[in-house]
């Protein structure tokens, strides 16, 4: 019982992600050629009401269902990785146009050649977890 | 209730993803897709081989939850709500990709210039396919996190690395769709 609450946010989520398009590489090709507002709405109206909540949630000392204060964990200070990795991240999410998010939903849209983006995927992660400690971070 | 079978517009779709992130918090979480790989990496195995997978995968079952509803989701929202609406992409996003040889532009979600089996069976489709997503999550891990991380929930806190790591996205993404998916196709 206690999955459910996390298996409706994931159909909530799919759902959104689909009819907003931002699962379509149309709209991430279109997103980096800079020819369409959309993508940048989607993106920027989530963060800026996203921030909104986090403040309200702050402020007013609002506890989550385990009883305890937001805290969102911050991230180590870096640049390197941040950098390199997103970088990294940008030339597989311009190509494959889906984000880790957009290609489990994908397949649930029928496109099922994503369980070979989402293999290659845990291959890329793995071979990271296996240079990690060569790697600047 | 035609609305509902419409694309949805960025204004709505926008907020209903800070909700998505909102309930995530309530429920003691934090928003982020890209962990999931590294979860699916140890439940195959990989913990035999480096450090960075050796931990208790059980405490991520909440997240392969949210990865089940997202697929869920997505089958949702294909099969009930939509009209089979096209993309309504830009004229200039549909003449750029004409010049690449791209066809049926916009009918689906994704093009059958890549996503199509008869464009995967091939060695330069397979390759295609294969290093995008070897690169989306070697690149995530290194980053630690993807567009929900970082893009949503880390400028939603306001945290630098987050913005330092959606500059690198924005580093990566320009260069292959203005120099490299011209060579490609």
């Amino acid at each position: 019982m206690k999955f459910l609450k996390f298996l409706f946010v994931g159909i909530f989520f799919g759902i959104v992600l689909v009819k907003s398009e931002a699962v379509s590489w149309y709209r991430i090709f279109e997103m980096f050629k800079f020819q369409s507002f959309h993508m940048y709405g989607i993106i920027g109206t989530a963060v800026g009401l996203g921030a909104l909540f986090i403040f309200l949630l702050k402020k007013f000392k609002v506890k989550n269902i385990e009883g305890e204060l937001i805290a969102i964990p911050n991230k180590n200070k870096s640049i390197a990785r941040y950098l390199i990795g997103g970088s990294i991240f940008g030339l597989g999410w311009a190509l494959a146009g889906a984000c880790p998010g957009p290609m489990y939903i994908l397949l649930g849209t029928g496109v099922f050649s994503m369980v070979l983006v989402i293999l290659a995927a845990m291959l890329g992660t793995f071979v990271y977890g296996l240079l990690k400690n060569k790697l600047p971070h | 209730m035609d609305f509902l079978l419409q694309p949805w517009p960025w204004y709505i779709t926008g907020p209903l993803i800070a909700i998505t992130m909102l309930f995530l918090i309530l429920f003691g979480k934090t928003f982020g897709m890209s962990s999931n790989l590294r979860t699916l990496c140890t439940i195959s195995g990989a913990d035999k081989y480096a450090d960075f997978f050796k931990f208790d995968w059980k405490s991520q079952r909440w997240n392969l939850t949210v990865v089940l509803g997202a697929i869920i989701g997505g089958f949702i929202a294909t099969q009930f709500l939509s009209n089979g609406t096209p993309i309504a992409l830009s004229e200039a996003t549909i003449t750029d990709l004409q010049a690449f040889g791209f066809t049926n532009i916009g009918e689906k979600l994704v093009p059958d210039e890549i996503y199509s089996w008869d464009s995967i069976l091939t060695l330069k489709g397979l390759a295609i396919i294969i290093v995008a997503g070897f690169l989306v999550g070697f690149g995530t891990r290194y980053a630690g996190g993807c567009t929900s991380g970082h893009a949503i929930s880390g400028l939603s806190n306001l945290q630098l690395p987050s913005l330092i790591a959606v500059i690198g996205f924005f580093i990566g993404g320009l260069i292959m769709t203005h120099f490299i998916l011209p060579l490609i196709f």
